[in-house]
């Protein structure tokens, strides 16, 4: 059976020009960029120098990258690293979210405001899943006095693929003495992201979901900005990030993020044209659809539908039966569904949250690939509806 | 079936699995066969992990091993959720049938609605041609194209029991790779397929009990269901009181905590009065039943009476006895010789020899021939 990947938003395959970067480094240079010796300075020569090309693609001095295991980590660095600093200089704390953010965020969020008592407000969202300047401005009113307050929203959702306009929200939060962090993971390599134009004071990348490898990412933290490390050690990162340096993953992360945004407008034409013709011949073929997210203020390669009255788990293993790799917010390994939460706060009714799909595209997405999966989707669809109608 | 199939067009099989030692073994034997085979597990309400669980993607160690077996077989493996139409149909019919005063075995209901229903549509929608699963059972296609169920071949392990409620449309779709072996004999080819399943212990029966105590579950989700009330005789005698009907079991002597000259028996339940009827060894037994709900798996009822051996529970030896058909999908059973605990709500499954022709569900049990 011929497989197509369409869940590039969850993982991406590593470029082979990004191994090809990385190859040395599991095996001739191998030294610890710590160590004083030779093979010390071959690593954090590699190190440094990949730590420039990543600070010169997002505009930011090299010092204000910190190197992470991904996005996960990168989230949990800017929020408890804020928190922590708070804690240690007697500061209230406030954390201002949406509801519609990656896990990462939100429940590190919770945890804060359980363990470390940090006060969380949560702005709403519109229809596409984006945050309104206005609702921001109210939701930043009357913040503790002599406190420490950071706003983090996600650039790019995940889910639903709408992109929150940053700059007049970080613009926003900056007016009220909060600073501003962005959850960029799924935006960093599709986007040419400047932090500088974004007006943002820490951002969060994951390599994996630009073709590079699995288990490294950054945190940009602007220059002046106190975060108190969770993972203590060393003085590696500047003391933001104990443990030896993953040299062949860091090199990877520079190398995949340059790569991307060389080819950043040949790819960004190719996938929105694809996903244009996917979600058009979707909404046409399937009764009771609907396009979730922003039409066009989104993720180029990214296409996010929801059926009315179809559970999302048998869709998916629908379509991995028919050779179709797929994913969706609700769905769970283990047969536990649950209505996707950011449909919910999008105001989708009962009927649709179980029912999300998201077919995220790549570089190995071709014409014949979309062909085929709106061959197969309205099948899948029928079928599924017609045996749970009368379950 | 023996024979291996290949290529493009290969029989496509969705297999129930478990995790346990039977559904693994049918799904490697037919990996083996060459079928094309996708293993499927349902997740089913239960107490432990169901509703107001904390975790939504708790994964029990049944889900893992299963998940585990498919990966090494290398076929897909997927987990539906099955909770509220199980929790609808199988749990709300056993509390349901408890309050009524019936014994009700619910894995009965369960092969009739859930797994050869439910299940087997959702493997028919995925374009499977067949459901299989790890029960003792055989079929057989006779030459008019029939299938005819048989009992497993290891009749200390046979299920045929409980599968007497499929009928031809879904018996066409079954398929029951280790009825053809024994117990021991699976084991031997988990442990020859590798799976790490071998010694593994038998599941129990009520899969949605958190610890296995119908009693402990009926007063916690249906507690309407336990009421106390009087033990009587049959004249009417009252001898003491009951703690709840579903405490009881028909034919039990100990724990009903009445002295009396010589040892009393559940005779019998009076739901409408809330009564568990008592009375002396001589009592007990009863000749025959009837028994209603009545599946045909030929499709078709047998024209007038005809001798069987005739199963009251699923681990009884089969009694001979005449069985006669009644109009609206009900039968009487005469057995041959008096049977001790003729219990409604457990089903009465009728054998000619290995082959089980069907079977209904015991309304009441009878006294005296009709």
């Amino acid at each position: 059976m011929r497989r197509i990947y369409l869940d590039h938003s969850a993982t991406t395959p590593l470029d082979p020009r990004v191994l090809d970067a990385m190859a040395p480094y599991f095996s001739e240079i191998y030294g610890n960029s710590m160590a004083v010796h030779h093979f010390g300075r071959e690593a954090e020569h590699a190190l440094e120098t990949a730590r420039e090309t990543v600070a010169r693609l997002f505009n930011c001095a090299p010092g204000e990258i910190v190197f992470t295991s991904g996005g996960t980590e990168s989230d949990n660095i800017a929020l408890r690293g804020l928190a922590q600093h708070a804690r240690l200089t007697d500061r209230p704390f406030t954390i201002v979210t949406s509801p519609v953010e990656h896990e990462a965020i939100s429940a590190t969020a919770r945890q804060l405001r359980d363990v470390l008592g940090a006060a969380l407000r949560i702005v709403p969202v519109d229809h596409f899943g984006r945050v309104d300047p206005d609702d921001l401005r109210a939701t930043l009113q009357n913040l503790p006095a002599n406190g420490i307050a950071l706003v983090t929203l996600i650039d790019t959702n995940n889910e639903v693929g709408s992109r929150n306009p940053i700059p007049a929200l970080a613009a926003i939060a900056h007016e009220h003495g909060a600073l501003f962090h962005t959850d960029a993971v799924q935006a960093a390599g599709q986007f040419a992201l400047d932090v500088q134009q974004l007006g943002v004071d820490m951002l969060s990348i994951s390599s994996h979901k630009f073709y590079g490898p699995k288990g490294a990412g950054a945190l940009f933290v602007r220059q002046g900005i106190d975060l108190v490390t969770s993972q203590t050690g060393a003085s590696h990162e500047d003391h933001r990030r104990a443990g030896t340096h993953n040299v062949p993953g860091i090199v990877g992360t520079a190398r995949a993020l340059e790569l991307a945004r060389a080819e950043l407008p040949e790819t960004t034409r190719r996938l929105t044209a694809l996903r244009n013709r996917l979600i058009e011949g979707a909404l046409e073929r399937v009764t009771d659809t609907q396009l979730t997210g922003h039409p066009t203020d989104r993720l180029p390669g990214h296409a996010s539908l929801v059926f009315k009255n179809v559970e999302s788990n048998l869709l998916l293993m629908h379509l991995d039966q028919r050779g179709i790799a797929a994913s969706s917010g609700s769905a769970c390994k283990v047969g536990d569904p649950q209505p996707s939460p950011i449909l919910e706060a999008l105001g989708y009714g009962p009927e649709w949250t179980r029912g999300g799909l998201r077919l995220t595209l790549g570089h190995s997405t071709t014409d014949e690939d979309i062909d085929a999966v709106l061959a197969a989707l309205p099948d899948a669809i029928a079928q599924i509806r017609r045996i749970t109608a009368h379950a | 079936m023996t024979n291996r199939t290949t290529g493009p067009d290969r029989p496509r099989v969705v297999v129930a699995m478990s995790g346990g030692v039977d559904s693994s073994v049918a799904a490697a034997l037919l990996v083996e066969r060459g079928y094309d085979v996708t293993g499927m597990m349902m997740r089913l309400w239960s107490e432990d992990c169901g509703e107001g669980g904390s975790n939504r993607c708790c994964t029990p160690g049944q889900m893992a091993d299963a998940r585990r077996i498919a990966s090494q077989l290398g076929i897909p493996f997927y987990v539906i959720d099955t909770q509220d139409v199980f929790r609808q149909t199988i749990v709300q019919f056993f509390i349901d049938r408890y309050a009524a005063g019936e014994t009700p075995n619910p894995c009965l209901e369960c092969n009739r609605h859930i797994r050869f229903e439910w299940l087997l549509n959702h493997a028919l929608a995925l374009g499977a041609d067949y459901l299989a699963t790890g029960h003792y059972a055989r079929t057989e296609r006779a030459l008019d194209g029939r299938v005819r169920l048989l009992a497993g071949l290891d009749r200390g392990k046979d299920q045929s029991y409980v599968l007497s409620v499929l009928t031809q449309d879904k018996l066409r779709h079954a398929l029951f790779p280790v009825g053809d072996f024994t117990k021991p004999e699976v084991r031997a080819l988990a442990g020859k397929f590798g799976l790490p399943v071998a010694h593994k212990h038998d599941s129990q029966d009520l899969c949605f009990l958190a610890d296995g105590d119908y009693r402990r579950f009926l007063a916690q989700h249906a507690p309407d269901a336990v009421r106390p009330g009087p033990i009587r005789t049959r004249d009417g005698r009252e001898l003491g009181r009951h703690t709840g009907l579903p405490n009881y079991t028909i034919g039990q002597r100990k724990g009903l905590g009445i002295s009396a000259p010589e040892p009393l028996y559940v005779l019998e339940t009076d739901a409408a009065h809330n009564a568990l009827i008592v009375g002396t060894r001589d009592e007990l037994g009863n000749a025959g039943l009837v028994a209603g709900r009545v599946n045909w798996v030929s499709g078709e009822a047998p024209a007038g009476p005809f001798r069987a051996d005739v199963k009251i529970r699923y681990k009884a030896r089969p009694a001979p006895a005449s069985v006669t058909p009644l109009p609206d999908d009900r039968v009487r059973v005469r057995f041959d010789a008096p049977q001790r605990d003729i219990t409604p709500g457990q089903g009465a499954v009728f054998y000619e020899g290995d082959e089980c022709l069907g079977g209904g569900i015991i309304a009441r049990a009878e006294a005296d021939p009709a």
